[in-house]
């Protein structure tokens, strides 16, 4: 029997204002699976996942989550569900220290188990640990990046979309954020990876989507899209 | 060998009990492009900040253009010639591309119709021409990036400091801006760009500075930097450097 996807998004419609920009996308994550959506800037995967979470309502098409219809709930009845966005840009509170920013991940979810779950997050990132009571305004943008993420692991997630992990951060980091990443999903959690690095996201990923212009316009196996070089040349410029 | 249009000597910068740079050295030369790379919190921004004003140096001296002009604030340093790009863009959101572009043109023209025209021309020369009359907040990161480094060269300035302009950008938008980051060097401008893209390190930089924490490790040509198993093992890691170097090779 073919078990039902984690996630499962149909003719998804979004925008804003007048903006039409996501234009009838379909795609699927499956429970403990990396999913890499590329694509130029621009072309709608920020709004996707905005819209996936709850942030931006769907203008038309369904977005399941565990079997459950939510494109209708609010972002913090998502989040309960165990599907957290770690937003692009970091986001954290600057003038909290690094302990407070983590928790602030585990209000909705995940709360009594609070504790352990900050150890696990230092047991990823052991350089957080030894700055829990700094601000985390002063940290690295690197370290802040980390932040983001751990604060995201505080909810438990069941699916954990990461847009844009990379940004900004050194070749040693990329390498170590992607390790991470892999880390994460070894422990059984489905991860959503929007990324501007082609080549390394689709080393990670089972599966990838291309977008262009709001639409899917190519979706398989990553191996085989690594392996096309006019679709990399089309639409990923490599 | 020429006077350096910039030399920096021996800058160090503290906050309170960190020592985020370290007696740190540099130069760059009038219409070359010269790389800073190095680790996130290695202390590249801070020294950007204290070249351009934004910080006063605890120790040490920037001289520019022959003079010695430590601890000036940024507008008077704009006026010499010197103008920098941030990490975060901020536009003024609801202003359009070209009102964005014409705060820096305003810095040599006081006439509108003289600053206008300047600020058209840095459009055009960015790959903004056909987007001057939005409003900046409807632009992508790549356009936003474009615009953070037409205002900064509206200024018309002899040196530039580029805080990491391709991040965000996807390969073939990389690919896009190179050529634009080239021209200005041709133009006689000086660049010093903080890059994490090796790519663009390698095509653009003919000479390169790795600072780590704070303190600067290694310094050459974007080949040698590479090999230089210091910068591979605080930086570049193992990964990347094989990666930068058999694409180099080709």
């Amino acid at each position: 029997m073919p078990t039902e996807p984690l996630l499962k998004v149909t003719d998804l419609h979004s925008g804003y204002g007048d903006a039409d920009v996501l234009r009838g996308i379909d795609l699927q994550v499956d429970s403990a699976e990396i999913v890499a959506v590329l694509g130029s800037n621009g072309v709608g995967k920020s709004t996707l996942n905005r819209t996936i979470s709850g942030l931006l309502r769907a203008r038309t098409g369904t977005i399941q989550f565990d079997g459950v219809a939510i494109e209708r709930e609010k972002p913090a009845s998502i989040v309960a569900r165990g599907l957290i966005h770690v937003a692009e840009g970091r986001r954290i509170f600057p003038n909290l220290s690094v302990s407070e920013n983590l928790d602030l991940g585990s209000y909705r979810r995940a709360g009594s188990r609070r504790g352990a779950n900050r150890d696990r997050v230092f047991a990823f990132f052991p350089r957080l640990q030894s700055r829990r009571t700094q601000r985390a305004g002063t940290l690295s943008g690197g370290e802040q990046q980390m932040l983001a993420i751990g604060r995201g692991l505080m909810a438990e997630p069941r699916l954990l979309i990461l847009d844009e992990p990379s940004l900004g951060l050194s070749p040693l980091l990329v390498e170590e954020l992607f390790a991470l990443v892999a880390r994460i999903h070894a422990e059984g959690v489905a991860v959503l990876l929007v990324e501007q690095n082609v080549a390394q996201s689709l080393e990670i990923a089972r599966r990838a989507y291309i977008l262009a212009e709001g639409q899917c316009v190519m979706s398989g196996p990553s191996a085989d899209i690594g392996a096309d070089p006019a679709l990399k040349r089309a639409y990923l410029g490599l | 060998m020429a006077e350096p249009l910039l030399a920096v000597e021996n800058v160090s910068c503290r906050f309170g009990g960190l020592l985020a740079v370290d007696a740190a050295t540099l130069s760059a030369p009038a219409a070359r492009i010269t790389a800073l790379i190095g680790p996130n919190g290695a202390g590249k921004t801070t020294l950007f900040s204290m070249i351009s004003g934004f910080l006063k140096p605890t120790t040490g001296r920037v001289l520019f253009d022959g003079e010695n002009v430590t601890g000036e604030p940024p507008h008077r340093l704009a006026r010499r010639g010197v103008a920098r790009t941030f990490q975060v863009v901020q536009p003024f959101a609801r202003l359009t591309v070209r009102d964005n572009i014409l705060v820096g043109a305003h810095l040599r023209h006081r006439a509108r119709a003289a600053a206008l025209a300047m600020a058209e021309q840095v459009g055009r020369d960015v790959g903004l021409g056909e987007m001057l009359d939005r409003p900046a907040h409807t632009m992508t990161i790549a356009g936003r990036k474009r615009l953070e480094l037409a205002r900064a060269l509206a200024t018309e300035p002899k040196l530039l400091l580029l805080d990491e302009v391709l991040a965000g950008l996807n390969p073939s938008e990389i690919r896009d801006v190179i050529p634009t980051i080239r021209a200005l060097s041709t133009r006689g401008i000086a660049v010093i760009m903080i890059e994490h893209v090796m790519q663009a390190v390698m095509s653009l930089a003919e000479h390169v500075f790795v600072l780590a924490e704070g303190r600067i490790i290694a310094e050459g040509s974007p080949a040698r930097v590479v090999a230089d198993p210091a910068v591979v093992a605080a930086y570049l890691g193992h990964g990347a450097a094989d990666k930068v170097r058999s694409a180099h090779a080709h």
